[in-house]
């Protein structure tokens, strides 16, 4: 260890008899004394890549078999350098036909015939594989969106198990679903088309209420993120579930279109944009098809002045930096009393310059990166914007790989509900900074935008959360607390952030009929 | 009632032949806000009872109407939600009296409406009036059977609690003016939502009956709104309306299609029509959690 | 609600009686406990592998208070300690001292025979060791008694009664009076450590609290705990202190160190310790003047790791000495 820092040549470590200088005196004369040892640098920490083994090319996951890649195809790269991680095929209307029938043959000749506690006993074994292969998971997520392992580690893939065995447990107790309905059925085919956020945790929250309630699915994961979906269709080969039952499409826009259009599915479930979302409803309008969807949003993380304020600047962190700010229930407008707005945003810029961009496999790194160069686009353009509408920018110094998608933590302030990146959706590491002076404004700022799908109140008095809370048009409001998932925990939107709720009791309600 | 039927006959009769009382007929008009307006187009459909006799003349709503409508429901959800539950259920159990004590009007127009024996006419009544009193129940109990406290992983105390989604445009279904009329709007109100009602095209009368007792309930103004005139000219107005939460297409006929594909451009929550009601049947909760958000509500626990 | 959360400018000795006292510390930020936990579960997870880890052993060890204070303490056994403070590893001659050692009063003059003039500091626990229930004068005397016989640091504890009790005058007052008897005829005070035994304390605002009560009343250091109650020095714990000599700097332009003491054991321990300092205050506590560990076993464990890595096989325990 050639390189290894030698003790620091004494004299005294601390001031002691023999020493003129005592703290004290030290304070007094510069705020802010030299330090002897400077900032502990932390030495790379890479996760090993080794626990992954990526084919060259990937086909689809039809009636439990994958298919040969075929003409079509795509490439997913790795959004931290742009590396080309495996060919993805891209799926016909033919595939989706093949799909849909394997789906429907499933549903009606094994899944319904299968014991309610024999589906849950499924779901139970798919939980446990994941945990089995958690690590190569998280290392495969991490590659293929951009995010950081601590996240995918200690969120995506134990939060995606989790859901699992959540709803593995729900499959013998459908009786108790719906309150009033004693005998509820399942409805079919399910279509099932999520993001690139959180590409395996989106997976679940689909797939494991549907299967629950005994329904088969199409999944189509996102065109930027399809491998461990892909790696999800061998867990369900290795826990033996009947072929048919779950079946993976991979493929783009056009794709998800066609699978959500397709008139051999009995429900559509998304989670994406609001302008993908409005398309959907209107092309399932006026066919038996129930939909549900999980879309957009702009939520408001309110500061009041009595805040444990070291915890909701931690809280702010988390509500939009968390995965680089690709979150649809960001806490993406920052509401901050006026009387502490100044102190807060001392605070919230202290601790900004303390997160670590970079290596998203490296364990210490906090902000990975943007997930594709499309995004990167939309994301710099709405700042570039927050710029030209008057809004004042900070981010701090922080060095940007060379290669790859990122950017930085940015805050602007100065920034009014007039402005548009205070009222369009960045999906990025973007903090629009607005102020109030009572809670009665405060809740009309929250709430004065056509979203409605999270909010965040910061306030040590219990009676003024809990007015607070009773007034914002939010699905999920976190008090004291943000960014918190939870299978047991109902999550979806008001208004333009969708309709449905998933996880909980309630995300059984968007699978059966009454 | 008892009380006139008993009652004895009043001064005797007068020696000579009086000239007949002309009867005062009522104006059908709308019911927005509370108020009885005209239509601001001032326009009118002649309404005609199942046997084709002409009965009235009804307001016929403009989409201005409807925008009103929208803009009165919008005002008057905010403190109707924030109502305690209980009151709420108050309230609609006075609309139920209200309706007992014009329980013989309600029969004539249903009758005339429905073109159905005074018999059957009775029960259909009886039956609309029962379902205000069921409703009145569900107010303070929604919250307790669809609400849900979370066991989550971590410090946190998380429960989900049914909210009312706001505004809802109710399409009231056209072939029962009055026991349907009741069973789409009791539902929306009873959760909290406010209502824009059209009414039934063909038979629109016993909306606006519904909407004298409504007025002198104690219900709000702007909680219920209701509209008369043509469904086509109207419904894509309130389908397509930013502030409209929820659509009601029960009475949308062949519109629905179009409504829905309307509606999703605000993301409008969206209640297909079901193939053939039967609206004596009880309802349960099948027409309330359309109409609901669920709101969930994450706290950190802590000393 | 307050005005501003902070108490700026914020005066170094509140003027005022015990309800103006109350008032000032009532006004600071609250902390939440549910928000404190998932921080430092995050901290946790820093990954200090290679040169960082072999960088922050050093700085730890240089961090080190190393403790004595059992009923059974002879002066063989303080003279072992001292051998100890100044040659951790006698195999390894590179491993820096420890920054102090520390004992009670009655075995100061014997710490300060075998270490004399060299750069490790003694450290005396007094003002009635762990409990503080003693009268003020028998506190002061301990105190002085201490400093007399060579100690450069006193750890006093605060009187966690009178807190609880709501007098705070009474715990500044006797703050203020330690720090007097720190002082020193024939050279600079020693250096004061207030011990807040947040063990005993009624919540997180309580340890904020009572380290801004401290610091206002003149203490060097803010101290966790005695050692002798559970829990001791929880991460949590040491982040909010952290926290408070971070604000209270902001406010008043003084630095004041944090010492954590009791239940840190491991090398594991120190580094998310030192990963709390590097990430809440930065740099400038990452120096054995502003940053201690009050500890026993805690520095064997750091120089078997340290060995580790510099030899790249794990020492048995054996291989130090037990002292």
């Amino acid at each position: 260890m050639s390189d290894r820092p030698r003790p620091t040549p004494r004299p005294a470590p601390h001031p002691g008899p023999d020493s003129p200088s005592t703290p004290a005196a030290t304070a007094t004369a510069t705020a802010r004394p030299a330090s002897a040892s400077g900032a502990l640098v932390y030495a790379p920490a890479p996760e090993s890549r080794a626990v992954v083994s990526l084919r060259p090319a990937y086909g689809l996951f039809i009636d439990g078999e994958f298919t040969e890649p075929g003409e079509q195809t795509m490439t997913t790269v790795n959004p931290a350098d742009e590396e080309a991680l495996a060919e993805v095929a891209t799926a016909t209307e033919a595939d989706l036909d093949r799909a849909v029938a394997a789906a429907r043959r499933a549903f009606d000749g094994v899944w319904s015939r299968t014991s309610p506690s024999e589906r849950g006993k499924y779901l139970y074994r798919i939980s446990r594989i994941i945990q089995d292969r958690a690590r190569e998971l998280a290392v495969l997520e991490s590659l293929d969106n951009g995010k950081p392992i601590k996240e995918t580690r200690d969120v995506d893939i134990p939060l995606a198990a989790a859901h699992f065995f959540y709803y593995a447990g729900w499959a013998d107790k459908l009786p108790f679903a719906l309150p009033g309905v004693p005998a509820p059925r399942p409805l079919g085919v399910a279509a099932q088309v999520i993001p690139w956020n959180f590409p395996l945790l989106m997976l679940a929250w689909k797939i494991a209420p549907a299967l629950a309630a005994g329904n088969t699915v199409v999944l189509k994961p996102a065109e930027t993120t399809p491998l461990t979906a892909l790696v999800f269709a061998e867990i369900c080969q290795e826990a033996g579930l009947p072929p048919g039952v779950v079946n993976i499409v991979t493929g783009a826009g056009a794709t998800g279109r066609a699978l959500v259009a397709h008139p051999g599915v009995d429900k559509v479930a998304f989670t994406g944009s609001t302008g993908v979302g409005r398309e959907i409803a209107r092309t399932v309008a006026g066919t038996r098809k129930r939909v549900t969807l999980e879309l957009g949003g702009k939520g408001a993380n309110i500061v009041y002045a009595d805040a444990a304020l070291d915890q909701a600047v931690e809280g702010i962190v988390t509500g939009i930096f968390f995965n680089q700010g690709h979150v649809c229930c960001a806490g993406s407008r920052l509401l901050v009393q006026e009387s502490v707005a100044e102190e807060v945003l001392h605070r919230l810029k202290e601790r900004m310059a303390r997160l670590r961009l970079g290596d998203p496999l490296d364990k210490n790194t906090d902000i990975g990166a943007v997930n594709s160069s499309a995004q990167l686009a939309r994301i710099q353009d709405l700042a570039r914007t927050g710029r030209e509408e008057g809004g004042e920018e900070w981010s701090p110094s922080c060095e940007l790989p060379s290669r790859g998608y990122w950017f930085a933590p940015t805050v602007f302030t100065g920034i009014t509900q007039a402005h548009r990146i205070a009222r369009e959706e960045i999906f990025g590491p973007v903090l629009s900074v607005l102020t109030f002076r009572t809670p009665q404004e405060a809740v009309e700022k929250a709430n004065n935008t056509p979203y409605g799908l999270s909010a965040g109140i910061w306030s040590e008095k219990g009676s003024r959360v809990l007015w607070t809370a009773d007034r914002l048009r939010a699905g999920v409001i976190w008090a004291n607390t943000f960014n918190k998932f939870d299978p047991a925990s109902p999550f979806g939107g008001y208004r333009e952030s969708g309709y449905g709720r998933e996880g909980g009791r309630h995300g059984l309600e968007a699978y059966l009929n009454g | 009632m008892a009380d006139t039927a008993t009652a004895p006959d009043p001064a005797p009769a007068s020696p000579g032949p009086e000239p007949r009382r002309l009867a005062v007929r009522k104006t059908y008009k709308l019911y927005v806000g509370g108020a009885f307006p005209r239509s601001e187009s001032g326009r009118s459909i002649p309404v005609n009872s199942a046997e084709g006799a002409h009965l009235a003349h009804a307001a016929r709503a403009s989409r201005k109407d409807a925008r009103d409508a929208v803009v009165a429901a919008r005002a008057a959800f905010g403190p109707w939600a924030a109502r305690t539950a209980q009151l709420r259920g108050q309230i609609l159990y006075r609309i139920a009296e209200m309706m007992e004590g014009r329980h013989a009007h309600f029969v004539q127009e249903t009758v005339d409406a429905q073109g159905v024996s005074e018999a059957t006419a009775q029960d259909i009544v009886s039956a609309a009036i029962d379902r205000w009193v069921y409703y009145a129940g569900w107010t303070d109990k929604i919250a307790q059977v669809l609400g849900t406290s979370n066991p989550v992983s971590g410090p946190f105390e998380n429960s989900s609690a049914p909210q009312p989604t706001g505004v809802v445009a109710v399409l009231a279904p056209q072939d029962s003016p009055l026991l349907g009329l009741v069973s789409v709007v009791a539902p929306v109100i009873a959760a909290g939502n406010t209502a824009i009602v059209v009414a039934s095209e063909r038979a629109p009368l016993p909306a606006i009956a519904l909407a004298e007792a409504l007025a002198t309930s104690d219900l709000p103004g702007g909680v219920v709104n209701i509209l008369t005139g043509r469904t086509a000219e109207i419904a894509p107005t309130l389908a397509a309306h930013a502030d409209v939460n929820a659509l009601d297409l029960s009475g949308a006929g062949d519109l629905a299609t179009e409504l829905e594909s309307a509606a999703a451009a605000t993301l409008t929550r969206v209640l297909r029509r079901e193939p053939s009601p039967d609206w004596h049947a009880l309802p349960g909760l099948a027409r309330i959690t359309p109409f609901l958000e669920t709101k969930t509500v994450w706290q950190a626990v802590g000393r | 609600m307050p005005d501003t959360a902070t108490p700026a400018p914020a005066p170094l000795s509140p003027a005022g009686g015990n309800a103006a006292l109350r008032a000032l510390l009532d006004g600071l930020p609250g902390v939440d406990e549910a928000g404190v936990h998932a921080r430092v579960a995050d901290l946790a997870t820093r990954s200090v592998k290679t040169t960082a880890k072999a960088h922050a052993i050093d700085l730890a060890i240089r961090m080190v208070d190393l403790t004595t204070l059992e009923g059974a303490d002879t002066p063989g056994k303080v003279r072992a300690l001292c051998a100890k403070a100044l040659l951790p590893d006698p195999a390894d001659r590179t491993v820096p001292p420890v920054a102090a050692v520390c004992v009670y009063p009655d075995l100061v003059p014997v710490a300060a025979r075998a270490l004399g003039s060299t750069p490790v500091g003694i450290a005396s626990v007094a003002t009635s060791f762990p409990a503080g229930r003693a009268p003020l004068e028998a506190k002061l005397l301990d105190t002085r008694y201490a400093v007399a016989g060579g100690a450069t640091e006193i750890d006093m504890v605060i009187d966690r009664g009178a807190f609880l009790a709501g007098d705070h005058r009474k715990v500044y007052d006797e703050i203020v009076a330690v720090k007097e008897a720190c002082a020193r005829p024939d050279g600079p005070p020693a250096h004061l450590k207030v011990i807040l035994e947040t063990g005993e304390l009624a919540s997180y605002d309580d340890v904020r609290r009572a380290s801004w009560l401290a610091m206002y009343a003149g203490a060097d250091f803010i101290k966790t705990s005695t050692g002798k109650v559970a829990p001791a020095a929880t991460p949590a714990v040491t982040l909010i202190m952290l926290q408070a000599v971070r604000d209270f700097r902001a406010a008043t332009g003084r630095q004041v160190g944090v010492k954590p003491a009791g239940g840190i054991r491991t090398t594991k321990d120190a580094l998310r310790n030192l990963v709390m300092v590097n990430e809440t205050v930065g740099p400038d506590w990452l120096d054995p003047r502003w940053f201690r560990f009050g500890a026993s076993s805690l520095l064997n464990d750091l120089l078997m790791q340290r060995a580790k890595l510099t030899t790249g096989t794990y020492p048995g325990p054996d291989y130090y000495s037990a002292d």
